[in-house]
């Protein structure tokens, strides 16, 4: 299927902001019909390259081939007329439109004024099937999973004529089972002849899917390897420029006296779920989308309280009803979403660390800005947080430092249990090492800690046990060394593991 | 939190504004550029300085309250009331009428909380409910007789400087210290840039609300009591329009309406040309409603700015109490 002459070919392509080099002398061939994975750490160049190539920004230097033809660069017009499409991470579908609607946005068939909506509904259901999914063309966007909702992206972009996809981390905000549905998209949009950029950090799914990969360093371009031809291992040094000791680094394990007593709590999607975790100790939750992990922490940790159940935190009943009490209880929640609910974006570094004791900090109701700075400083230190100061707005931190900020807020609470609510996603793989690392050290402190996570590699690598869960109810809990791939799946899907 | 407290670029350019304002005035108008005019016009905008600061920090957390205009008109009309007819003494009757104003805030402040209903919606049926009482209690007569010393907090002077100016000064800077130096005040930022996450930190952001608009009901009603002490007579219509007004001085502050920022300065200046604008138009005979015409562009233009200013553009509104798990993409 893969042919040898390239679709898509640059030469020389750099990119300077002022100040900053952010693609420098790059060479690529896209070959027509493969499916080509780009690799790199956040800040590599990998989102300036796909923008140059779907028209949105132009390179300072350097050109584009595309069947034959050479620019010096695109407009997102003249991309799409060349048949480049993007699936960005964030979507562009309008959640109350139907899926139709959407595929057909802004092209849309018509009869003079008049939509054709019966023929775009039957296009579109043609294209949900070319895609191997049931999609029905009047469902609601916003009705649809996150799965379905990026397949109709996809479809979307088939619309148009796309002959190059370029998908940019398309796995991240998908659970396992829409993750293996989203594979065999890819498949069978390459057994069609669809040359396809798929960009990711997880590099499971570039073994899985990829004919060739690219790794970009610091906006250079780093190697190209045919996928037989390299390792996982090549490719994170290659990544890093440097040795990554371990993916999961090792701790000391000393799990200690029971700190968290769960039993029966239900509420807020969960119901009856008991499970006791231990001082020193790193418990994982598994389960896919609407198994009720993210709800179980939001139940212990305050944000939405409990129907029924107890919570007891080192001996003391600990059923916390908001935040407030939560954080009394010593519980600490870095959650999911970290924009949304991790950090104030338009805050400093400093603003955001004090933000949960900043009464403490105040004399009366003044605030103190000398204590205030130097608690700020402290912690910002001791994490590392990566930035000219501790006044830099957290908006313009990248992931992993503002994963760092979240961290330090609730480090300077010294809580007793901290909650992780799949702390590494979105972060590149130096920072994700720097997270793992921070979560061993509280661990042998003594600190107890509830991890989700989705990405099973990291749940497996970094759990002592790991409780699954299922619609909301409790599956089992596995012990360490009860712990694989496949025992996990199989009590979180239920028979619909292989 | 310097950058907060130091007027920023966007201020000294609307400082500019002003003084361009007043250097127009002073060509157009003979009487304008005058110390007594100056005068004037401080006590002409005290009402609405004070009342700006409590919708300053009712904006600053991302919430809206309507309600301003008639909450004066209701103010007034009690106060007028109560001397009058139940011939309390000023100093018994303006307190209750600040504990009026108060309670009216924390009514829309419960109501917010409890219910969720987006401030414009509640303050704006708030709004014509207090229009309607204080017509049944006024029956639309203006009320007047009030006892002389109560007319020097608003017509008063110490020496060449108007009484009203230094109730202004002081709650200004009241309003200054709790925005930039109280954690109060960085809780009014955190719940306009992202509510829940701020909720998330353990800060109790439906009390602190509350207690936004709580003080905008308080600072509105020390603003009504200056404003009746100058005009010597209560009318239900008083305080009609005048949430456009403190909208309009908020905005062009540099308040952004979408929350989480401001500064106390730049609602200083934005008090000031209106302030200005509203006394030069009156000294040019610029009609009523060629006024109205002027002051609607006004707040359009900066509403404009606040929307499409590069710091606005890409920040999304947070809506308050979403558990986490609804807020999937």
């Amino acid at each position: 299927m893969v042919s040898e002459q390239p679709f898509l070919r640059v030469d020389g392509l750099g990119k300077s902001y002022p100040g900053v080099r952010a693609l420098d002398g790059i060479d690529l061939e896209l070959r027509a019909g493969e499916v080509h994975a780009i690799v790199g750490e956040n800040g590599a160049g990998k989102s300036t390259l796909i923008k140059i190539l779907a028209g949105a920004i132009a390179p300072s230097e350097g050109t584009i081939t595309i069947g034959g033809e050479s620019y010096p660069h695109l407009t997102p017009h003249l991309a799409r007329t060349l048949g480049v499409a993007v699936i960005y991470q964030e979507f562009t579908l309008v959640p109350t439109l139907s899926a139709s609607d959407n595929v057909f946005l802004g092209e849309y068939l018509r009869t003079g004024p008049f939509l054709r909506r019966r023929a775009m509904q039957s296009r579109s259901a043609e294209l949900f099937t070319r895609l191997g999914v049931r999609i029905s063309p009047n469902a609601l966007v916003e009705t649809l999973t996150t799965g379905y909702q990026q397949i109709v992206e996809i479809a979307k972009a088939l619309s148009k004529e796309a002959r190059l996809l370029i998908m940019d981390e398309p796995s991240a905000p998908l659970t396992a089972s829409e993750v293996e549905a989203m594979y065999l998209v890819v498949d069978a949009l390459k057994a069609e002849g669809m040359t396809i950029v798929y960009i990711s950090h997880r590099l499971d799914e570039i073994f899985r899917l990829a004919d060739r990969v690219t790794v970009l360093r610091d906006g250079t371009h780093i190697a190209t390897r045919d996928i037989g031809e390299t390792t996982r291992r090549e490719l994170i040094t290659l990544m890093v420029g440097r040795e990554l000791s371990d993916t999961y680094p090792t701790r000391e394990h000393a799990v200690g006296e029971a700190t968290v007593e769960v039993d029966d709590l239900t509420g807020n999607g969960v119901q009856g779920i008991s499970f006791t975790a231990h001082r020193g100790e790193i418990l994982g939750f598994a389960g896919l989308i609407g198994a009720g992990r993210t709800e179980l922490m939001e139940l212990i940790f305050g944000a939405v309280p409990a129907q029924s159940g107890t919570v007891t935190i080192n001996g003391a009943p600990a059923g916390a009803r908001t935040p407030m009490q939560g954080i009394r209880n010593g519980v600490a929640l870095v959650p999911e979403d970290r924009k949304r609910h991790g950090v104030v974006l338009d805050f400093s570094i400093r603003d955001n660390i004090t933000l949960p004791q900043l009464s403490r900090l105040s004399r009366g109701t003044i605030i103190d800005h000398g204590r205030e700075n130097a608690l700020a400083e402290d912690y910002s230190r001791q994490l590392r947080i990566k930035a000219p100061g501790i006044s830099s707005r957290v908006g313009e931190l990248s992931g992993g430092n503002q994963q760092k900020v979240v961290l330090a807020k609730w480090l300077a609470m010294h809580p007793d249990v901290l909650i992780f609510d799949e702390p590494t996603r979105g972060i590149d793989i130096g920072a994700r090492h720097e997270i793992y690392l921070i979560m061993n050290r509280l661990a042998e402190e003594g600190r107890t800690i509830l991890m989700v996570s989705s990405d099973m590699e990291e749940l497996i690598g970094m759990s002592d046990r790991i409780v699954v869960l299922r619609e909301g109810v409790q599956q089992g809990i596995l012990r360490k060394e009860q712990i694989t791939q496949e025992a996990v799946m199989a009590l979180a899907a239920e028979g619909e593991a292989e | 939190m310097i950058a907060r407290i130091m007027p920023r670029v966007r201020e000294l350019g609307i400082l500019v504004v002003l003084i361009v304002l007043i250097i127009a005035f002073s060509i157009m108008s003979p009487t304008f550029f005058d110390a007594n005019n100056f005068f004037n016009i401080a006590k002409q905008v005290t009402t609405l300085g004070i009342c700006a600061v409590g919708f300053a920090f009712v904006l600053i957390t991302g919430g809206i309250d309507l309600s301003v205009g008639y909450q004066i008109s209701l103010n007034v009309v009690v106060c007028g009331l109560l001397m009058s007819k139940a011939d309390l003494p000023w100093y018994l009757a303006v307190p209750i009428v600040i504990a009026l104003g108060t309670t009216i805030g924390i009514i829309n402040g419960l109501i917010i909380t409890l219910t969720g209903v987006a401030p414009l919606i509640v303050t704006l049926s708030m709004m014509t409910i207090l229009n309607g009482v204080s017509y049944l209690l006024s029956g639309g007569l203006p009320i007047s007789g009030f006892p002389r010393e109560f007319s020097v907090l608003g017509q008063g002077s110490l020496g060449p400087v108007p009484v009203s100016l230094i109730f202004l000064i002081v709650i200004w800077i009241v309003g200054f210290v709790i925005l930039n130096k109280t954690y109060v005040g960085r809780y009014f930022y955190a719940i306009g840039n992202n509510v829940e996450a701020t909720r998330l930190s353990g800060v109790n952001t439906r009390g602190t609300t509350v207690f936004v608009y709580a003080l905008c009901g308080f600072f509105t009603a020390i603003g009504a009591v200056i404003l009746l002490s100058r005009l010597n007579s209560a009318q239900s219509a008083t305080g009609a329009g005048f949430e456009f007004n403190v909208l309009t001085a908020c905005v062009l502050g540099g308040v952004s309406v979408m929350g989480g920022r401001g500064s106390l300065f730049g609602v200083f200046v934005g008090v000031l040309i209106v302030g200005v604008l509203d006394n030069g138009l009156v000294l040019m005979n610029v009609s009523e409603y060629v006024q109205l015409v002027i002051k609607g562009v006004i707040l359009l233009a900066a509403v404009i700015y606040d929307a499409t200013s590069k710091s606005s553009a890409g920040r999304r509104k947070q809506i308050g109490g979403i558990p986490l798990t609804r807020a999937v993409a």
